[in-house]
C-alpha cells in the first residue's frame, strides 16, 4: 500500500530513533592475532570486519612503488550471506570496486603515509551483515583496525551517512530509509580538525539544503568519533592490564 | 535511553523475503497529559478538564479509539464535542494502510489545537511495545497492543494522580471480542454506539461502505442466457454527466434496437465505456427514469468513501412519471473488453510516500484508474497515458499501469497529441512496409501509362483551392466545342493508380479512412509523397487523373457524360480569391479566365436548379485562425468567408459525384459504395419550429423543398442575422450522412442535396471512400481489373462502418482542435466582452452564440456554491425566466468571455452575462476580472 513513513509527525523514525540519533555502535579491536591490526564493528544491524596488514615492502607489481610515501591498498567485499537474498559475487563487482576506491581515498587522507616510503599498507574490509550505511561502517571499522596496527594517523576517520526527509536531516540511515527514496550523503571526517576526508553523494538535492545536511553529517561523525575513542581507550586499558601481568 | 531490540518480519515481494529491522524502544515518550507530573514533557496536549458531559462516563476521561472506530466513525471524531482523544501509533499506522482519505482526516484533526488529540507512539515505548506471539494474527496483535497501551495509560494516570482528578481512560471499540478481553483486563471499554448515544440524540452507524461488485458470469452462461433471451448483448455507453449512470445499446433486427438504462455502481458492475456487455433487465417495477443530475466522481484515493455513497442514495429515489421510465437493467457479464490506453492526468495521493495514485482520464466516461508508480511527483501536471489491467470485484476503481508521458498539460503539442489519441485518430508515422509501396523517385509517366490513358495535356485545366492547400485533388476545365456546346471536365487525382488493392499502403489508408485537418496541422491518410506531390494536381506538371467529362448546352443540361483515365497538365493552381479576381477582372481574357467564367456561369445555373429541387442551404459558422508563424499560437480568429468560386467548385464536384454514383450503381447494383443522408424524423424539427414561431415565422418541414423554401422566406427586417441563426438551428436538426454499400440498404436518398443517389468521388487523396469509388468506376469503364474484396458486399459494408467511424472521429477531433485553439486565443487575450445571440434555452442555462468568433458557450444560472436565482423554465417557448427577466431563443445578449483554467485537464471558455442586467446574476461590464463565480458549474 502506501510507502513507508520515514519520519512521523511526532519526530520518530521507522525504527524509533529521532532524527539526529545514531544507531547503537559496538566495536572490538584486535580480533585476529595473525594480522597486524583488526577490528570488528557493529552499527545497528550493519556489521563489518576490518583487517590491516603492513606497513610492509611492496608485493606484487613493484612498479606501483612510491618513493616518498606508502601505498594504501584497500579491498572491500560483502559476505554472500550479508543481505536478505544471497549475494552471488562477494567482491570485484562494480559497486565493490567503487567502494574500495573510496576507502583508499579516505585513508590516503588520514594515514601518515610519508613515514613509510616504498612500502605498502593493506586494508581489507568485509561486510558481514548489511543494513544501510555500508561505507561509513567500513571506514569506522578500518580506522579501529589501523589504530590497532599501530599505524600513525592524523586523526580518527569517522564516517556517517545522512539523508534528507521533510526538510529534516536524518543521521545514520538504515537500509529501509536508504531504499525509501531518500537523497543520502556519505561523509568521512577528521573530527578534531573538522577536515573532510571524503564526501560522496549521488542523489539529487537542492543546493540550499546541502549545508544543513553537511552540518548534520559532521555532528553525526563527531558522535561516532566519541564512541570510537571510547572503544580505543577501553581496548588499551584491557591490553595494558594484560601486559602488566 | 536507547534500548535496542531486533525483530524479524516476513514480507512478500514476489517471493518470501526475510526483512530484519531494528526496533528501538524508548523511555522518553511522554503521555501528553496536563495532569501528569512524572513525564518530562515540554508541552501537553491532553487537558486536565475533559468536559464531555455524558451520563455513561460522568468522570473526566480520555478516549482511545481502536482502528475500526477511527476508520468508520471518523465523522464522530470530527465532531467538536469529542476532544481529548489519544490516537495510538498502532491505530494510525493501520488507518494509513487501509484508507488514505480517513488517514488524511485524522491527521487534520490531530493538527487542530482545539481538538486536543494526542498521538502516542506506543510502538516505540518501552512499556507498551509487544511482540507478536506465535499463532497470533497481525490484527489480534494490534488489538492487544491497543489494550496494552490503554492499560498503561490507566496505570500511568493512576500513579501520577497527584491532582486526584480521577482521570480515566476509555477504550472505544466495536469489536465484541476485543471489548470482552479489554473488560477482563479491567479496562473501561465501550462500544462507540453506547458511548455516543449518551450525548447525541440520534446516531446512525455508518456501516462499512466498501464496494463489492457482483461476480461476472462465465462466458458459457452468458451465451446461453443471450440465446434464451434472458440476457441482452450490447455496447456499454457510460454517461458523460453522471458516473453512476450508463446505457447499453442493444442492436435489434432492423429498426427495433433498444437502449437499456443502468444505474448505480453495482448495476454498472465494472463495465467500462465501449465494452460489449451482457445485461439482464430488472423487473418492470424497478425501472427508473434517467436522472438529470450532473454527478462527477470526486471520490478519494481509496475504496471507502461515505460521501460518495450518500450521493448515490440521493440519486436513486428519483420518482419520475411512468412515461419517463426506461427499461432498466444490470450488467451480468462482460463479453468483450474494449480497453485502450487512456489519456489523462494523475491525481497525486495525499500521502506523499504512497505509490498508489488515481488517474483521471480526459474522457469523463472512463472511470478513474488506480495505478502504482514511484514517480508521481514528476508525473503530476503532465498528460499521461494509462492502460487498464483489470478490475477486481472488491475494488472501487480499475487497476492500471502507466504507459507513457505525453508532456506537460496545456502545452500545444501535448494537447494535440491527446486530442488525436482520444479521438482514435491513427497518427503515427507511416511504417517502412507502407512506404515500400510508394513509387520510386524520380517518378515519370511511362509510355505504358500513356497508352492506356487519354492525353488531355493540351486542355486548359486549372485548380481552385483554399490558400495554402498542398493536396490538390481536383481540377476543372471548360471549353466551347465546335458544335456550340460546352465541354466541362472534372479531373480528379488518380490515387488508385498508386495505391494498389491489398498491399500495406492500401490497408493503412483503409484503416485511416480520412485525412484529418486540425488547426495548423494535417494528419495524412496517404504518405506525403503521394498527397502533396505525385497525386496532387499541381500546376505545370504532368499528372495522372481520373476525368469525368460532360458535354453540356448553355442551359447546363447534360447531353453526354463519359469517364476516362487521363493525363493532364494543370495550367494554374488558384485560390478561391484569385479565381474570383480573374472572373471579375474584365480586362483579363486568357484561356484560364475564360474557362473559369464558363464554369461559373454553368455553376450558377446548376445551383439554381438544385435549390429548386429542394436542396438545403444550411449554415454553420466555421472559424479560421491566423497562426503566428513563429510560435504557432493563434493570434486572430475570423469566420470563414464564402465566395462565388467556392460554390462554383462545389457545384461541379457535386455533379461529378452524382454522375459517378449513377454510373457505378448501374454497373454494380450490389456493391456500389454510396453515401446517403437520411431525412430526419419530424420530432427533430420541434426546436426549430418553436424558435421560429417566437418571431412569428412559420417553418414547414414536410419535405426538404418546403424546408428550404420556408428558410428562404424567413426573414425579420429588424434582425438581419435571424436567417443565419435559423439555418444554424436547422443544421442541428439534421442527421449524419453515412457511407453504405448499395447491396445492404434500399434507401439511397441524400436529403440535404436533394439527390436520389450520391457518392464521394472527388477527394481520393483525403478520403478512402473515394479510392474505392475510383476502383469501382475504373472497373466499370474497363480501365482497371477488379479484385474479390471489391465485389463482396459484406466486406464493403464493414469498410463503410470503419469509414463512418473515422469520419465522425475526425470531425470531433477537428472541433476539439478548434476549441483548443479558441482557448489558446483567449488565454492571450484575457477577458473580452462580446455580443451574442441565445441559441438554445436549457433548464438552468442559456447557450449563447458569438457570431464574431463563430463560437458558442453556456451561461449557467446556478452553481454549486451559490444559491440559485429563481428559475422558471417553460418548455413550450422554450423560455427561461431568471428572476424577472425572460430569455427567448434569439435574444441578443452581452457576455464576458474568459478562459477558465481552474481545472487544468478541462480548460474551458467561460461566459457570464453582462446585459441584460439581472441583479445577482449578471456581472458588471467593466468587471474584467475572470473572477465571476457564475459559470463555475462543470459541464
Amino acid at each position: 500500500m502506501a510507502g513507508l513513513e520515514l519520519l512521523s509527525d511526532q519526530g520518530y523514525r521507522l525504527d524509533g530513533r529521532k532524527a539526529t540519533e545514531l544507531r547503537k555502535v559496538q566495536a572490538r579491536m584486535g580480533v585476529f592475532a595473525q594480522a597486524d591490526g583488526s577490528a570488528y564493528l557493529e552499527q545497528g544491524n550493519t556489521k563489518a570486519l576490518a583487517v590491516v596488514y603492513g606497513p610492509h615492502e611492496m608485493r606484487g607489481s613493484r612498479s606501483r612503488t612510491l618513493h616518498d610515501r606508502a601505498v594504501i591498498n584497500c579491498q572491500y567485499s560483502m559476505a554472500t550471506f550479508s543481505t536478505a537474498e544471497r549475494k552471488r559475487r562477494p567482491h570485484g563487482d562494480r559497486k565493490s570496486t567503487e567502494m574500495s576506491l573510496h576507502l583508499k581515498q579516505t585513508f590516503e587522507a588520514a594515514v601518515m603515509t610519508q613515514l613509510y616510503p616504498r612500502s605498502q599498507i593493506d586494508i581489507y574490509v568485509k561486510i558481514l551483515q548489511s543494513d544501510g550505511g555500508n561505507y561509513s561502517v567500513c571506514v569506522n571499522a578500518a580506522t579501529l583496525a589501523v589504530i590497532d596496527a599501530g599505524i600513525p594517523m592524523r586523526d580518527y576517520v569517522c564516517a556517517c551517512t545522512v539523508g534528507f526527509v521533510d526538510e529534516t536531516p536524518l543521521a545514520d540511515l538504515c537500509y529501509a530509509e536508504e531504499s525509501g527514496g531518500v537523497s543520502s550523503l556519505a561523509l568521512a571526517l577528521l573530527p578534531r580538525g573538522g577536515q573532510i576526508a571524503l564526501l560522496q553523494m549521488d542523489a539529487r538535492l537542492h543546493q540550499d539544503h546541502l549545508e544543513t545536511l553537511i552540518d548534520a553529517a559532521m555532528t553525526a561523525c563527531k558522535g561516532v568519533s566519541k564512541v570510537l575513542d571510547e572503544v580505543v581507550r577501553q581496548h588499551l586499558q584491557e591490553v595494558s592490564v594484560l601486559t602488566r601481568e | 535511553m536507547l534500548k535496542s531490540k531486533t525483530f524479524v518480519k516476513k514480507t512478500r515481494s514476489g517471493g518470501v523475503l526475510k526483512i530484519v529491522r531494528e526496533h528501538y524502544l524508548r523511555d522518553d515518550i511522554w503521555c501528553g497529559s496536563e495532569v501528569c507530573t512524572e513525564c518530562k514533557q515540554e508541552s501537553t496536549v491532553l487537558q486536565r478538564d475533559t468536559c464531555i458531559e455524558s451520563n455513561l462516563c460522568a468522570y473526566p476521561h480520555y478516549l482511545i479509539p481502536d482502528t475500526n472506530v477511527v476508520l468508520h466513525q471518523i465523522d464522530v471524531l470530527e465532531d467538536p464535542v469529542i476532544r481529548n482523544v489519544i490516537i495510538l501509533q498502532t491505530v494510525l499506522q493501520e488507518v494509513r494502510h487501509r484508507s488514505a482519505p480517513v488517514y488524511k482526516r485524522i491527521k487534520d484533526i490531530i493538527h487542530e489545537k482545539e481538538k486536543h488529540f494526542y498521538t502516542f507512539t506506543n510502538e516505540h515505548h518501552r512499556e507498551t511495545f509487544i511482540e507478536r506471539e506465535p499463532g497470533e494474527s497481525a490484527n489480534d496483535r494490534n488489538d492487544r497492543a491497543i489494550r496494552v497501551a490503554a492499560t498503561w495509560y490507566t496505570q500511568h494516570l493512576k500513579t501520577s494522580e497527584s491532582a486526584a482528578d480521577g482521570l480515566k481512560v476509555v477504550l472505544l471499540t466495536n469489536d465484541q471480542g476485543n471489548k470482552q478481553k479489554a473488560a477482563e483486563s479491567g479496562l473501561l471499554v465501550f462500544k462507540c454506539e453506547e458511548y455516543i448515544k449518551n450525548f447525541f440524540h440520534f446516531f446512525n452507524e455508518i456501516t462499512s461502505s466498501k464496494v463489492l461488485f457482483p461476480e461476472h458470469l462465465p462466458l458459457s452462461r452468458i451465451q446461453a442466457g443471450i440465446k434464451s433471451g434472458s440476457f441482452l448483448q450490447g455496447t456499454f455507453r457510460a454517461s458523460r454527466d453522471n458516473y453512476l449512470e450508463a446505457t447499453v445499446f442493444v442492436p435489434g433486427e432492423g429498426e427495433d434496437s433498444t437502449e437499456v438504462l443502468l444505474q448505480g455502481l453495482q448495476n454498472l458492475n465494472r463495465a467500462v465505456h465501449q465494452d460489449v456487455v451482457a445485461v439482464q433487465l430488472l423487473p418492470r417495477d424497478h425501472w427508473v427514469a434517467p436522472s438529470s443530475v450532473v454527478l462527477q466522481d470526486e471520490g478519494m484515493a481509496k475504496d471507502e468513501n461515505p460521501e460518495e455513497e450518500e450521493e448515490e442514495k440521493a440519486v436513486s429515489p428519483v420518482t419520475a412519471s411512468l412515461s419517463a421510465k426506461k427499461p432498466t437493467g444490470k450488467v451480468v457479464g462482460i463479453i468483450k473488453r474494449n480497453w485502450r490506453p487512456f489519456c489523462g492526468m494523475l491525481n497525486v495521493s495525499q500521502i506523499k510516500e504512497s505509490t498508489r495514485h488515481l488517474f483521471t482520464p480526459a474522457d469523463r466516461r472512463i472511470p478513474r484508474i488506480r495505478i502504482e508508480t514511484r514517480q508521481a511527483s514528476t508525473l503530476a501536471g503532465q498528460r499521461i497515458m494509462v492502460a487498464i489491467d483489470g478490475w477486481p470485484k472488491d475494488s472501487r476503481y480499475p487497476n492500471g499501469h502507466f504507459v507513457r508521458s505525453l508532456g506537460g498539460a496545456g502545452e500545444k503539442d501535448t494537447e494535440e497529441e491527446v486530442l488525436l489519441l482520444e479521438h482514435d485518430v491513427p497518427h503515427q508515422a507511416f511504417s517502412q512496409a507502407v512506404l515500400s509501396f510508394l513509387p520510386k523517385m524520380p517518378w515519370a509517366i511511362t509510355p505504358e501509362d500513356m497508352k492506356q490513358r487519354q492525353d488531355l495535356r493540351q486542355l486548359t485545366v486549372c485548380s481552385v483551392d483554399p490558400p495554402g492547400c498542398t493536396d490538390i485533388d481536383d481540377a476543372l476545365h471548360c471549353r466551347e466545342l465546335d458544335n456550340g456546346n460546352l465541354e466541362v471536365g472534372v479531373h480528379i487525382a488518380d490515387v488508385s493508380h498508386f495505391i494498389r488493392p491489398g498491399n500495406a499502403l492500401d490497408k493503412e489508408a483503409a484503416n485511416r479512412g480520412t485525412t484529418v485537418y486540425l488547426c495548423g496541422k494535417r494528419i495524412d491518410m496517404v504518405p506525403e509523397l503521394l498527397s502533396s506531390n505525385l497525386c496532387s494536381l499541381r500546376s505545370n506538371v504532368e499528372r495522372l487523373a481520373f476525368s469525368c467529362i460532360w458535354e453540356m448546352n448553355h442551359e447546363a443540361e447534360i447531353l453526354k457524360t463519359w469517364f476516362t483515365k487521363s493525363i493532364i497538365n494543370s495550367k494554374a493552381s488558384l485560390t478561391y480569391a484569385e479565381a474570383q479576381m480573374r472572373i471579375d477582372d474584365t480586362t483579363m481574357n486568357d484561356d484560364i479566365t475564360k474557362s473559369l467564367r464558363g464554369l461559373n456561369k454553368l455553376a450558377k445555373i446548376l445551383k439554381r436548379r438544385r435549390i429548386e429541387n429542394g436542396a438545403l442551404t444550411l449554415s454553420s459558422l466555421e472559424v479560421r485562425f491566423h497562426i503566428d508563424s513563429e510560435t504557432h499560437d493563434p493570434i486572430d480568429l475570423q469566420t470563414k468567408e464564402l465566395m462565388e468560386t467556392n460554390s462554383m467548385v462545389e457545384e461541379f464536384m457535386l455533379l461529378a459525384n452524382i454522375s459517378v454514383a449513377q454510373k457505378i450503381y448501374d454497373e454494380f447494383s450490389e456493391c456500389a459504395l454510396l453515401r446517403k443522408h437520411p431525412a430526419p424524423p419530424p420530432s427533430n424539427y420541434d426546436i426549430l419550429i418553436k424558435a421560429a414561431k417566437s418571431k412569428n415565422v412559420a417553418i414547414h418541414t414536410d419535405s426538404a423543398k418546403a424546408l428550404a423554401d420556408s428558410l428562404d422566406m424567413a426573414t425579420v427586417d429588424s434582425f438581419p442575422y435571424f436567417n443565419t441563426l435559423l439555418r444554424i438551428l436547422a443544421t442541428r436538426c439534421m442527421m449524419q450522412a453515412v457511407y453504405f454499400c448499395s447491396g445492404m440498404d434500399s434507401d439511397f436518398h441524400h436529403y440535404g442535396l436533394a439527390s436520389p443517389i450520391y457518392t464521394h468521388f472527388t477527394s481520393p487523396i483525403r478520403r478512402y471512400s473515394d479510392i474505392i469509388v475510383h476502383r469501382l468506376l475504373a472497373v466499370a469503364i474497363g480501365a482497371d481489373s477488379t479484385y474479390p474484396d471489391l465485389m463482396d458486399k459484406h466486406k464493403q459494408s464493414a469498410l463503410c462502418n470503419n469509414l463512418n467511424y473515422r469520419h465522425k472521429m475526425a470531425q470531433y477531433a477537428q472541433r476539439a482542435s478548434v476549441a483548443f485553439h479558441t482557448q489558446l486565443f483567449f488565454k492571450t487575450r484575457g477577458v473580452l466582452n462580446e455580443e451574442g445571440f441565445v441559441l438554445f434555452v436549457r433548464k438552468n442555462a442559456i447557450i449563447v452564440l458569438i457570431p464574431k468568433f463563430g463560437m458558442e458557450g453556456t451561461v449557467f444560472f446556478d452553481s454549486k456554491d451559490k444559491t440559485a436565482p429563481n428559475l422558471v423554465f417553460d418548455e413550450e417557448g422554450p423560455t427561461l425566466t431568471v428572476e424577472q427577466h425572460t430569455f427567448h431563443i434569439f435574444d441578443k445578449v452581452k457576455v464576458t468571455i474568459s478562459l477558465d483554467a481552474s481545472n487544468i485537464q478541462h480548460q474551458k471558455i467561460r461566459m457570464a452575462l453582462i446585459d441584460p442586467v439581472i441583479s445577482g446574476v449578471s456581472v458588471p461590464a467593466e468587471d474584467l476580472e475572470p473572477q465571476s463565480k457564475k459559470s463555475k458549474l462543470d459541464r
